[in-house]
């Protein structure tokens, strides 16, 4: 019969309140845990997409929505660049590597990208089935959109105009599959690729009359151009020059995710403080316990004293209650944590938006501990105090 | 067992209580007899270590209880002295035989269950070391209360009015019970009461005098 165990028998002898405190507890981590998991997921996600890419270069507007739409592909693109114009910046001795890509359409609200080889090297793509394009309206499909789509090798389809389902449909421009990528993680999961000439076929029809094709040509277009600078001193004059002297916009992903942080930040900042008013009402409701057991079981103390108890081990007899709830409540928490975590995954899953994994538990969680264990010592403090320094024989002679 | 000498107690440099010298040898008995309010519970928490004197020493088993540390006085309350309160108090959240246990390992004992067993056994609520306080009836709250008082091996046993609101035969049986395990255990008994139906079965009496500041 440990101090532990006694503690435990106090809780357990008034479930209904050990049970408001484990809950209150448990909300205040839980909240906190969810913004921590989902915070972090959400920016090792984009971490990733963006990983390689110095600089999107795109039509003018908004760079946050350039950013959204070149790289995570969560937005509408702003508009189309000239072919040339992203040729020629193409060639520029400051760029090491330029990848076209041509949005306009989709299929089963995935985006159908028009790009180069060269997208599926930047995420480190490999084929789980099949090769990549040799020619047009030959498609790759991502890990995610073969999944959830159930096209395989050979499934032809046709894509819609837009992201919305059920948009104007390209129905005489069939795609056929062949090939299917291995899971990586990024975005190139969540898209379908083809090559930019599958794209400009699909809106331009088979023209027959070189004269108007020579005039089609002239007036091609990409989207968006995503860079990788050849130095580090790209960084100084390149976008500067972009978006000065031409018609098209450069935007750094690296800083454009910041800002968007920042923005998005404040909702974070708005749950992460809810949580901590719920962690401090948690904390004053195991304190209120306490406290009320102080005068409850102010006999049950003299007697454990006159059993040789310590003044220290009624003082820890206490501690140790607020403790068990503490990590009662934190764990319970983490559980809560995950499982918001795990809804906000299937919401998002539906979106076809960022993934997250709701359930990878990493050892830096049990920092969650932390914040519940604090508000139960805060609480247990004061009536560890008072109960060590009961005075037990006043207590024992009291007449009841 | 108990030596007391030169013993002042008292609040506010008020006198409570003024004992000259008392002595108590093993396996001895004695009541502390007096009016409410003459100290008895005081001396009994004097005894106990429970309160330190104003002046003069009290001796246990040959240990000066007010040269102890409070860490130690505590320690060698629970070891060698047993202590039956009033309303036998148990720890209502334990079962019986917890009761037993959580004196044992608050005393830095072993929590032993064939010995609290044992002793729950010889006051006759062997059947009962499951059950909860509040499920027992009021007499075997106070075997087990005894129980407890004696599952340590004290050699002092101390009782506080363990007979007020009894009717007769229960009192009885309290103190039949409170004298058979003393004797059968080898302790010295200690019982500070107001009660006369006591003076009956125990010889040697401490009669502490009325207060002067309480006789008004």
């Amino acid at each position: 019969m440990t101090l532990l165990q006694l503690a435990w028998s106090y809780l357990r002898a008034r479930p209904l309140g050990t049970l408001l405190n484990v809950f209150l507890l448990a909300l205040g981590v839980g909240t906190i845990g969810f913004v921590l998991i989902v915070d972090g997921q959400i920016g090792d996600s984009l971490t990733r997409d963006a990983k390689g890419i110095d600089l999107v270069v795109g039509a003018k507007g908004s760079p946050i929505q350039l950013m959204l739409a070149g790289i995570f592909h969560l937005d509408v693109p702003t508009g189309n660049i000239p072919l040339q114009a992203a040729q020629g910046l193409a060639k520029d001795p400051l760029v090491r590597r330029a990848i076209p890509l041509s949005i306009a359409d989709s299929f089963r609200g995935f985006w159908i990208l028009g790009t180069s080889p060269e997208y599926i090297n930047l995420y480190h793509g490999e084929f789980a089935a099949g090769h990549g394009w040799n020619g047009r309206m030959e498609a790759v499909l991502g890990s995610t959109v073969a999944a959830r789509t159930r096209l395989g090798l050979g499934d032809r389809f046709v894509g819609s105009h837009g992201l919305a389902e059920g948009g104007p449909v390209h129905g005489d421009s069939v795609y056929t599959v062949v090939g299917v990528l291995k899971p990586t993680g990024t975005v190139l999961d969540r898209v379908v690729l083809v090559n930019t000439e599958s794209i400009w076929f699909v809106h331009e029809g088979n023209i027959t009359d070189p004269d108007e094709q020579k005039v089609v040509e002239a007036e091609r277009q990409v989207t968006v151009l995503l860079l990788q600078y050849a130095t580090p001193l790209a960084a100084v004059s390149l976008p500067r020059r972009i978006n000065a002297e031409t018609n098209m916009q450069a935007a750094s992903p690296a800083y454009e995710t910041a800002r968007l942080f920042r923005i998005v930040g404040v909702g974070a900042d708005v749950i992460r403080a809810f949580g901590g008013v719920v962690l401090a009402t948690a904390a004053l409701s195991l304190f209120i316990a306490l406290y009320h057991a102080l005068n409850e079981r102010a006999y049950d103390i003299a007697v454990l004293r006159t059993l040789g108890a310590r003044r220290f081990s009624i003082a820890t007899m206490l501690m140790l209650e607020a403790l068990i709830l503490a990590v009662l409540g934190g764990v319970l928490g983490l559980l809560l944590a995950h499982g918001l975590a795990a809804a906000l995954a299937w919401w998002m899953a539906r979106q076809e938006s960022i993934p997250i994994d709701p359930w990878s538990f990493s050892p830096k969680e049990l920092w969650l501990l932390a914040p519940s264990l604090a508000a139960a010592v805060l609480a247990a403090l004061l009536p560890s105090w008072r109960a060590a320094q009961a005075n037990i024989s006043a207590t024992l002679a009291r007449r009841t | 067992m108990i030596r007391l000498e030169q013993l002042r107690f008292g609040y506010d440099g008020e006198d409570v209580l003024r004992i000259a010298r008392f002595d108590l040898g093993p396996e001895e008995q004695v009541l502390i007899v007096g009016p409410s309010g003459c100290g008895k519970t005081s001396l009994l928490h004097l005894i106990a270590g429970l309160l330190l004197p104003t002046a003069g020493t009290v001796t246990i088993d040959g240990q000066n209880l007010a040269s102890l540390s409070p860490q130690a006085r505590d320690r060698f309350r629970g070891r060698h002295i047993g202590i039956v309160l009033q309303q036998f108090h148990l720890l209502p959240t334990l079962t019986a035989i917890q009761n037993l246990l959580v004196a044992q390992s608050i005393a830095g004992l072993r929590a032993d269950h064939g010995t609290a067993r044992g002793m729950l056994a010889a006051l006759g609520v062997a059947d009962r070391i499951d059950a909860y306080p509040h499920q027992l009836s009021v007499g075997q709250q106070q075997r087990v209360a005894i129980a407890r008082a004696l599952v340590n091996r004290p050699r002092l046993l101390l009782a506080d009015e363990p007979t007020s609101n009894l009717d007769d035969e229960a009192c009885r049986a309290v103190t039949d019970l409170l004298l058979g395990a003393a004797r059968q255990h080898g302790v010295s008994l200690v019982i500070a009461t107001h009660d006369s139906r006591l003076k009956a079965k125990i010889a040697r009496q401490l009669e502490l005098p009325r207060r002067e500041a309480q006789a008004a």
